[in-house]
Formats: structure tokens, sequence, C-alpha cells
């Protein structure tokens, strides 16, 4: 430990600046964890086995992780095109859409489902013609999946952004001098040090999609077997009674998110980038 | 930059589909609840949410929203510090536990909460002694919007205290401040833009917390009932002229925190 860094924290008040620190995340976020490993793991390995496998909670988890999946793979594609609009094009209305990104962050997730509705409902702006066209998206697959591309827009953006911002010119007029074709450039110039950035944010995005719940819970419309998410699944047991259930199932997409965590930091530190 | 002057076919192509695409996934949704909010007129929207259970569940989640500013303000910039300056057993455990909220569905934010403070939970009887309610009241409503929160200071903190090093406050430390005067004259000034750029997100995230506050709290009315769980329950009973009046109202604030999060940016590139 240096000099300095003691000299900062010295004996009394830092110690006591990180005792608190450590008692608020503790009872904050650590105890009520704790809890839920608890009561998942509460009745047993086969208890807990058993409420996953059963048919309403396996197909739940199937569609949260194809939904995020599919979100993921097009967030990817989709977000890394716009950071590359956003650094490299100079157009008007370039400041207002790096604004607009950033929107997800800022809405509740509740609105995000009740706006979906308004736009795609059976009584709503397209939702009427999309019927008679015989196409649903709010109630079906398409909606949760466009409530899953609302909510995780900025992460993949975000991430790309400064990676785009400090690549050095020099590297693509060399390979251009040497007679490679734009295609070779962005293939085996600027993309190869932008796929840890792409990787961390859409393992940032795919962890937020898998217990997104606000938006999703209005415009799925919830039926069992079609449109019912973990998440909405899970808050049908607890409101049933069976927290037991609940928490096995939870325990699913905890153990998913402590490594998607883990992941996502890990990424970050190897590329240098901050995630959102 | 050379790209700048004039844009090849395949540059025009790629900027229509990043430009159709933020249309249709962000704006369109954008301007729906515009349209339907403001269609019966301005009275009709302002009739919605004058209505005194919108209203309470409004000032409800304002005043979750300032004790959330307040407490993981204040552990914020004291976690970031301690995450970043301090060396200890746990520090990188601590690291990945602080990033969890973020992960963690709202759905099972609640969930745990009501395993630890509900009926049959770890401390009922403690509770029940000191006839405390936390569940479905006021209490468990604080704990799930400070869960949610809490990452968000920590992060935007960590990242600028990483990012200055330790010079300055060295500087002053030889100078003989005292860790307090290093901390307000030094610190303090140097984390501003991160710390307002967490403070905003973390206002952003309280008044649209939802799923959390729902499990825990249950939406009573004019007791655990938010604003977002006011549009829930708006929705449920079919008021969808009240769902959306709140809902553009809680649409409009977070424009308003899209705006100041930009206004923070251009202050700190300023700086820079």
């Amino acid at each position: 430990m240096s000099r300095v860094s003691s000299a900062l924290n010295p004996e009394r008040g830092g110690r006591m600046v990180r005792a608190a620190v450590l008692a608020y995340i503790g009872f904050l976020v650590l105890l009520p964890l704790a809890a839920l490993v608890q009561q998942g793991l509460a009745g047993g390995m086969s208890a807990l086995w058993q409420a996953i496998s059963a048919p309403g909670a396996r197909s739940a988890l199937w569609l949260t992780l194809w939904s995020a999946a599919a979100m993921a793979l097009i967030n990817a594609l989709m977000g890394t095109a716009t950071a590359w609009a956003l650094v490299r094009y100079r157009f008007p209305g370039r400041s207002f859409l790096s604004t607009l990104v950033d929107l997800p962050f800022a809405i509740p997730t509740l609105v995000t489902g009740v706006m979906l509705v308004i736009l795609y409902g059976p009584h709503g702006l397209i939702g009427g013609w999309l019927n008679a066209a015989d196409m649903k998206i709010a109630f079906a697959p398409p909606g949760i999946l466009l409530a899953l591309l609302f909510v995780t827009l900025p992460f993949v953006v975000r991430a790309a952004e400064p990676v785009l911002l400090e690549q050095d010119p020099a590297e693509e007029e060399a390979a251009r001098t040497l007679g490679a074709g734009p295609f070779i450039i962005f293939l085996r110039v600027l993309l190869p040090p932008l796929v840890p950035a792409i990787l961390s944010g859409t393992v940032r995005s795919f962890a937020r999609a898998l217990g997104e719940f606000g938006s999703i819970v209005v415009v799925s419309g919830n039926i069992p077997y079609k449109t019912l998410t973990t998440p909405i699944f899970i808050f049908g047991e607890i409101e049933a009674g069976s927290p037991q259930t609940a928490a096995a199932v939870s325990l699913v997409l905890l153990a998913l998110a402590v490594v998607l965590t883990y992941a996502g930091r890990a990424l970050e530190k190897w590329t240098g980038v901050r995630g959102v | 930059m050379s790209e700048s002057k004039r844009f090849t076919r395949g540059q025009v192509l790629l900027l229509a589909l990043v430009l159709c695409y933020i249309g249709l996934i962000l704006l369109l949704p954008l301007g729906a609840i515009a349209v339907r909010a403001l269609e019966a007129g301005p009275r009709a929207l302002v009739n919605a949410v004058a209505d005194p259970v919108a209203q309470e569940g409004l000032r409800l989640t304002l005043i979750l929203a300032f004790i959330a500013l307040v407490a993981n303000g204040l552990f914020g910039v004291g976690a970031g510090l301690v995450l970043v300056r301090h060396r200890f057993l746990g520090r990188h455990l601590l690291d990945t536990l602080v990033d969890l909220p973020l992960a963690v569905s709202p759905v099972m934010t609640g969930l745990a909460f009501l395993l630890v403070f509900g009926r049959g939970g770890w401390l009922e009887p403690w509770l029940d002694l000191a006839g405390l309610k936390v569940s479905f009241a006021f209490p468990g409503l604080v704990l799930a919007t400070l869960f949610v929160t809490f990452p968000f200071t920590l992060r935007e903190v960590a990242y600028v205290l990483v990012e200055l090093g330790s010079d300055e406050e060295e500087a002053a430390v030889t100078l003989g401040a005292s860790p307090w005067q290093t901390f307000r004259l030094i610190t303090l000034p140097n984390i501003r833009y991160g710390l307002g750029y967490g403070l905003v997100l973390t206002l952003a995230r309280a008044l649209g917390e939802f799923g959390a506050v729902l499990v825990i709290g249950g939406a009573i009315t004019g007791h655990t009932q938010t604003a977002t769980t006011f549009i829930y329950n708006a929705m449920e009973e079919r008021q969808e002229s009240a769902a959306y009046g709140m809902a553009f109202v809680l649409a409009v604030a977070s424009v308003l925190f899209l705006l100041a999060l930009e206004w923070i940016k251009r202050q700190r590139g300023k700086e820079k």
C-alpha cells in the first residue's frame, strides 16, 4: 500500500467510511440475494430441478432465452452500425441521434410497454391495420422482441463508440494504399479491435433482457406457453402464493446474471472500455 | 474527414438503415404516446393527472426518488472511493457485487426483499417485536428503490476516480490537507460531472422503477401505489386515458433527464 493511499484514508475516517459502505451493500444487496438463494435451495436439489423442469417454467425459460438471443444478435449488428454512423459520418441531426440513443436509460420500462401497446395493440395506431393484415405484434413474440430492442438499444452503441473514436486512420490508409477494398479493410483492419467491445455490449444487453419485466408485462399479453417470459412467470408464482417455485426459477436467472455480469466486467477490463 | 463531404452509395445505405432502425425502435413509440395523450386535448391530459389517486402515486414516487438521490448519492461517492482507492480483501468480489443490481430482474429484487422482510421472512420475528412493517408498506418501497438505483452514482464516480488518478490528492496531503479538506477541495470538484451524471441516472431509474415496487409494495391504492404501478393498475382496469396521461408525464420527465445527461456530457467535454 502506498504511503499516499494510507494518508488519504487515514486510520479512523477511511476505515469508518469503508465499514459503512460494506454494511450498506451487505444489508441492501447481499442479504436479500442470500435469502433468495436460501429459499431457492430450501427444498433440496430435486425440488429445485422439479420446479425448473415443470412445463410452464421450462417454456418461460426457453422463450426468455431465445428472445434475448434474437435481440442480442440484432443489437450487435445494429448497435455497431449506429456507432459507426455516429462516429464516422457528419450528417444533419447527428447530435440529436446521439442524444436519442440514451433514451432507454431515462424512460421507465413500463412506459415503453405502454407506448408499444398504443402503437401495436388491437386498437393501436397501426395495430388495427396490422390486425387486418393478420399480423400480430402486441400480445405475440414480436412485441416482446421490440420491447427488448428498445430497452437495450444503447448498450452496444455506447460500448463500440469509444473504440471507433480511438482507431488510427493511418492503418486504414495503409491498407488502402496496399490495394485493399473497403470490405477487406473493414474485416481485417477495423473489425478486430471492435470485437471485444461489441461482445461486452452484447453480453450486457443480453443480461438486461433476461430480467426485463415492465415493458414486456403490458405488451406480451402474458399467455402461458406462448408469450409468458420468465420474470413474468416468477411474478405469477409470487402472486399465486408459491414463493418456493418463484425462488427456484429465480435461481436460474440469478446464476446467469452473476456469470454474465462477471463476463461483462472481464471484457471491459480487457478492452479498457467501460460498459453502460 | 474525407467521408464527410460526399457519401458513397454504401454509406448512404448504412446511414438510411441506422436512421430507419432508430426511428422504428425509439421514435415511433415515443411519438405514439404523445399522439394518444394529446389527442383529446390538453384539458383531458390535465384531468387525468390531476386525479387525486394519480397525484398520490406521483407524490409517493417523488419522495422515493428523493430518498434514493440522497442515500445513493452519499453511498455512491463513499463506495466509489472505497472501491477505487482502498485495497482490501474481497475488493474484487465487491466489484462484481455492486454491478449485480443492474442484471437482476426487478421482480426477483422484490421477491428477495419479501423473503427477508415479508411474512415468514428471515427478519419477521424482529420486525414484529419492533412493530415495524416493511413489506406492503413504505419502508419496503424505499428498500426496493435503493437496491435498483444503487449502482448508478457508484459506477460513474468510480470511473472518474480511476481516470483521474490520485496525483492531485497526493499533492494536497503532502501540503498538509486533512482527509476531509482533500475530499472537499480536490476530489469533489473533480468528480462533480461524473457525480451529476450518476445522480440524473439515479433519479430517472427511481421514478421509473416498476417491478420491484410492485412485488414488495403490492400497489395498494392510496398506500403503496407509485406513479408506475398507478399506470399498471389503470391499464388492468382499462382506464386508458388515466394510464396514458401518467405515462406521458413520465415520458416527458425522461426526455428532460435525457437533456440533462447531454448537457453534463457537453460540460465534461469542454473541460477536457
